[in-house]
């Protein structure tokens, strides 16, 4: 009996399912709840790609977190204001900013990545680390979008066809993104890239026996998982309807890796078993104690130490080569 | 520019520089000879820092304070490696991270529990107060002053202490081969605790000395690490002479940088651009740094590890 399918089944009707009850019994709090839990393991499962897969541990994937919600607070200032950028019209429609949020993570990611991948190990961690403090402190002190401030979104960005202003309508947009994203990775990870990526993490040498560049291999994953952080960030920014450099600090980019090795390293949806923990505890201990983070980091302790494989490593057993 | 102020600031970076050494060294140190990355290495800055004011303000002495930061950031280093630490040593880096990062939640959490949520304050000890006149003209603090000789003792009594003492003799043969070192009879076990407590208690130094500089309040310590793992990494992981180089290119490049970039690039492009260019460039300053080193030497200046 395989239970990692069913695991993931059950994952994600019970995201589906969660918001659709709180619509019909009018909690709109809930379904805000969910959302930023759908949201969050966009991001994960971007970083799951190159940390899971590919081995990469980036410690700096808030910054491209950031930038997907600059994409989305600087276009939406600027059609709210009808104000061009760059001689051209700027838009607030989502598809758009997506679109826009993308090919700015893989330009920013391009570099970072050719100069990151040179390293490995410890070293790796705090180099992209260092690439996304400079990004960090670069929002913070420039002027021209309140710094330090953040930017304000006044109304959600739209979308074809939706009203976005509506809790769900916005779930459901995010919910989307998230499967679509998680189909390609499934579909990635199979694929002779796939295998490539894996074989790269488990014996690099071997690899570039047989001809294929690790290097290559990894910039792809590395600039790929960037991008759909890159998109999970310009969502949270229309959920919060708010972005600031504190979405880009390495406190966040802690709280990306975390999410991934709670929900299970390496597997498809262990972010988001991850992120549904995570958001789950800290709001529910965040309502019995104002001390939640010093019970948060136990049970986080716990996992570490006791529960090796994350959720999806204990519930569905290690995975499977078949 | 005034060299006097130029020769002030160049104090206050090697000042900034010998303090990230004392949190870099305890770093290197763990992560060389236990291959253990330890984000919680910064509470253990916070603690110390806590444990001086606590300790200044009910006794009224800073010099008790100082040696109750030692002795705390001690004492809760070797407990928090026999309880947890101990059992990371064979886990990737990954799962250190996570751990780590638990500790963080944790300590800063409960040592808000303690002392609330409102910074206290240390006073410089009398002792150390007022300014000297340096040749030039230059009024520099004495604190400041003692800050860096208290540094550099330390980093010669490290010195010496891993050249040439048998705990030293210890930690190097640690660092190059522990199952042989373990075979040759040497209790492993207590060697790391003893190294773990050694690298909190300079952290805890190094926060309660700057505590008199700051305000001492939670999450005081995460900036500092963040900085101290800059400097290990420019440095070279597992390398004291690295760690006392690398914290004082770190130093330096951010002080230097916070007051030289802004009027260099006011006369380069105009004062109206350069305000905001100048400080988002001086902040990003030594994380540039850190990424040319690591481009062109991608295991840092002086590794340990070849």
């Amino acid at each position: 009996m395989r239970r990692e399918p069913i695991l993931n089944a059950a994952l994600a009707l019970l995201l589906l399912a969660a918001p659709l009850a709180a619509f019909v019994l009018d909690e709109p709090f809930y379904i805000s709840l969910t959302t930023r839990i759908v949201i969050l393991a966009i991001a994960a499962a971007g970083l799951n790609l190159a940390l899971g897969f590919g081995g990469l541990v980036s410690f700096g994937h808030a910054a491209f977190f950031g930038i997907g919600g600059y994409a989305a607070g600087i276009l939406a200032a600027h059609a709210f204001n009808m104000e061009p950028l760059l001689g051209l019209p700027a838009t607030d429609l989502m598809p758009t900013i997506w679109i826009v949020a993308v090919l700015i993570c893989a330009i920013v990611a391009l570099p970072i990545g050719a100069i990151s991948l040179r390293t490995s190990g410890v070293y790796f961690i705090m180099i992209t680390l260092a690439f996304a403090q400079m990004i960090y402190y670069f929002a913070i002190s420039w002027p021209a979008y309140n710094g330090e401030d953040g930017l304000s979104i006044t109304v959600r960005n739209a979308f074809p066809g939706l009203n976005t202003a509506n809790p769900l309508s916005f779930f459901l947009v995010c919910y989307l993104v998230l499967m679509a994203v998680l189909a390609v990775i499934w579909r990635l990870r199979d694929s002779r890239f796939g295998a490539a990526l894996q074989a790269s993490r488990q014996n690099a040498v071997r690899v570039s026996a047989v001809g294929i560049r690790p290097f290559r291999i990894r910039l792809v994953a590395f600039i790929l998982s960037a991008v759909i952080t890159g998109i999970a960030g310009a969502l949270f920014a229309d959920l919060n309807r708010f972005v600031s450099p504190s979405m880009m600090s390495w406190q966040m980019s802690g709280e990306l890796i975390v999410l991934v090795i709670l929900g299970g390293t390496g597997r498809l949806f262990g972010p988001v078993a991850g992120a549904i923990l995570y958001v789950l505890l800290e709001f529910m201990l965040g309502g019995i104690t104002e001390r939640w983070q010093f019970f948060l980091g136990f049970i986080l302790l716990g996992v570490v130490l006791f529960a090796r494989g994350g959720i999806v490593g204990v519930i569905a057993g290690k995975v499977r080569h078949d | 520019m005034p060299t006097a102020l130029i020769v002030e600031q160049l104090l206050n970076g090697v000042q900034f520089g010998i303090m990230l050494f004392l949190m870099a060294a305890g770093l290197t140190l763990i992560f060389g000879v236990m291959g253990l990355i330890n984000l919680a290495h910064g509470s253990f800055y916070m603690v110390g820092a806590f444990a001086c004011a606590a300790v200044a303000a009910a006794t009224g002495s800073f010099w008790l304070g100082l040696v109750a930061s030692l002795a705390a950031a001690a004492a809760l280093g070797a407990l928090v490696e026999v309880t947890v630490i101990r059992r990371l040593y064979a886990r990737d880096h990954l799962d250190q991270v996570l751990a780590t990062f638990a500790l963080i939640l944790i300590l800063s959490e409960a040592t808000r529990w303690l002392f609330g949520s409102f910074p206290l304050y240390l006073n410089i000890p009398p002792l150390l107060g007022g300014a000297v006149a340096l040749p030039g003209g230059v009024q520099y603090p004495i604190y400041r002053l003692a800050i860096i000789v208290a540094g550099l003792a330390i980093g010669v009594g490290l010195y010496l202490l891993i050249a040439k003492t048998r705990l030293g003799m210890r930690i190097r043969a640690g660092e190059s081969d522990r199952e042989m070192i373990g075979a040759l009879g040497v209790d492993i076990r207590t060697l790391y605790t003893v190294l773990f407590a050694l690298g909190s208690a300079l952290a805890g130094f190094a926060g309660a000395m700057v505590g008199a500089l700051q305000s001492v309040q939670v999450g005081m310590g995460e900036p500092v690490l963040i900085l101290a793992f800059v400097v290990i990494v420019i440095g070279g992981i597992g390398s004291i002479k690295g760690a006392f180089v690398g914290a004082l290119v770190v130093g330096v490049t951010d002080t230097m940088g916070r007051v030289l970039l802004p009027p260099l690039l006011a006369a380069a492009i105009g004062p109206a651009q350069a305000s905001g260019i100048g400080g988002a460039l001086a902040s990003m300053s030594i994380y540039i740094v850190m990424a040319l080193i690591l481009a062109f030497r991608p295991r840092g200046l002086f590794s340990a590890q070849g």
